[in-house]
Parts: C-alpha cells; sequence; structure tokens
C-alpha cells in the first residue's frame, strides 16, 4: 500500500559522505483535524524512521504530527563498506515499512 | 518631462516608507513571540535537563514567510566536526504554537559524516522554530528561525 522513494548513490569510495533521501507515502493524519461530519480524525502518523548499515543503525528519526504528509527525509552517512542499507518506517495502526538499498564501496 | 526624476524619487521615497512602516509592523508583531510558551519550554527542559543551552553552532532554514504551512521546507544544519571525539548525537526540532511542541528528532553518530538534514513539516501559526543540537560531549545549542504563515495547516482540509 504505502510506498518509498529511496535515493542512494550506487557506488561510492570509502570514506565518502553521501547523502541519502528517503519519501515515503503517508497522510501523517495529525488527530487534530476535523473531518466534514464534525468529527476528530484520528491520529495515524509515522512515528520513527531507522536506517541500519549492514545491521548497524545508523541513523533514527522521531517524528511528530508536524511533520507533513509524505514524509521526507535526507540525511548524511559515511561510505563504509559495500553492503545494503535497510530503511524501517514505523507508526500507528501497526504501520511498518521495510525497504532495501544497495551500494557498492570500493 | 523634468518632472519625472522629482516624481520618481518621489514615489521611490513613499514606497520606501511604507516598506519600514510595514518591517517595523512586522518586527513589532512578532517580537511578544520570544516569550516562549510554557510547553516548549517544558519540553525543552525536558530535552536539555540541568545543562546550559547555548546560542549558536545550529542553523535553521527554514524560509522566512510560507505561503502554506502544510508543507515546509527545513534544512538544519550544525557546525560539528563530527569525529569520533566530538560530533553531534542528536538534532531536536521544536515548536511554539503548532497543538504540540515536538516537530522532529533525529538521532545519529559519527558515522552520519555531515550534521545536517532536511525534512518538510507542518506549521499551524506564525511562530518561532527552535533546533536544539546535543554534542558528544553533553554540550547543547540552539539555533531559531522565525517564520509568518499565511495559510495554516491543521485548520483547513485540502
Amino acid at each position: 500500500m504505502a510506498r518509498a522513494l529511496i535515493n542512494v548513490p550506487p557506488k561510492a569510495k570509502v570514506g565518502d559522505i553521501i547523502e541519502i533521501k528517503t519519501l515515503v507515502s503517508h497522510p501523517m493524519e495529525t488527530g487534530y483535524r476535523v473531518g466534514l461530519g464534525g468529527e476528530i480524525l484520528p491520529r495515524n502518523i509515522i512515528q520513527t524512521f531507522t536506517c541500519a548499515y549492514n545491521g548497524e543503525e545508523i541513523y533514527r528519526a522521531e517524528f511528530s504530527p508536524a511533520v507533513a504528509a509524505n514524509p521526507y527525509l535526507a540525511f548524511h552517512t559515511l561510505a563504509m563498506e559495500t553492503g545494503t542499507l535497510e530503511f524501517r518506517w514505523t507508526g500507528d495502526n501497526d504501520f511498518l515499512l521495510v525497504e532495501t538499498a544497495s551500494i557498492t564501496v570500493e | 518631462m523634468s518632472q519625472t526624476p522629482t516624481n520618481l524619487t518621489r514615489r521611490a521615497a513613499l514606497t520606501g516608507a511604507a516598506a519600514t512602516g510595514a518591517g517595523l509592523l512586522v518586527l513589532r508583531s512578532v517580537a511578544p513571540a520570544s516569550a516562549t510558551p510554557e510547553a516548549m519550554r517544558a519540553v525543552m527542559r525536558t530535552i536539555v535537563g540541568d545543562a546550559p543551552l547555548r546560542k549558536g553552532r545550529v542553523q535553521l532554514d527554514l524560509p522566512p514567510l510560507v505561503e502554506n504551512g502544510n508543507t515546509v521546507p527545513m534544512t538544519v544544519t550544525v557546525d560539528s566536526p563530527m569525529t569520533a571525539r566530538d560530533h553531534v548525537t542528536a538534532i531536536h526540532v521544536l515548536n511554539e504554537k503548532n497543538p504540540q511542541p515536538y516537530v522532529v528528532s533525529v538521532h545519529m553518530n559519527h558515522r552520519a559524516g555531515a550534521p545536517h538534514f532536511s525534512t518538510r513539516i507542518k506549521l499551524g501559526d506564525t511562530q518561532r522554530v527552535i533546533a536544539i543540537a546535543r554534542m558528544s560531549d553533553g554540550s547543547f545549542w540552539s539555533g531559531e528561525q522565525d517564520v509568518i504563515v499565511t495559510i495554516a495547516a491543521c485548520l483547513e482540509n485540502f
């Protein structure tokens, strides 16, 4: 259902600082808005995002309702070794999305 | 013909005066917001604890005037060498006037390479946004930015 776009450079040199861009499709309903019938729309947000590089967590973000819909996050990391990056988003209503990207470091 | 330059300067002088007036008005309307609302101050206390919160080293980039508060691009940059001994461990972004004070918190270590991230946030009102960075030596630094919002998030249904 939910989809994510991830931009990781496919190749890098050891020690390079690489930029990772992530965009995930999610409404990020705040829980403060009122629907057409006057009822409060229940909160439905992504709460945490983690990025693991070959199994080691290198980046973690905690989102609040003040993050815009379809959360975008761009950050940096050091290219250390060839391997995979695992991106994991978790949130309300048992939301879970896991995506991976591979990088070649030479 | 000889009147044109005088007219122009007069017009320029008038618009200049009007702009200065508007600038003063904006300054006046933004100034009271420096009294940080209670909820945000409480959150700052839980983040910082008893440590002193110093200004500087954190640059918060937000557009000063936002037409649509539902999607506001934000970039936070911290001045840090990002070595194993001296790096940023966390950056917290807080707001004054949204329904709740948290915006986003990120946690990293020296493997982040560059203490810099971008995202998009919602702003419910004209307000001040503050970023607090925690360094590996336990010190806290902050940067802030005032944002004027013309269409607020949260209130409208799009």
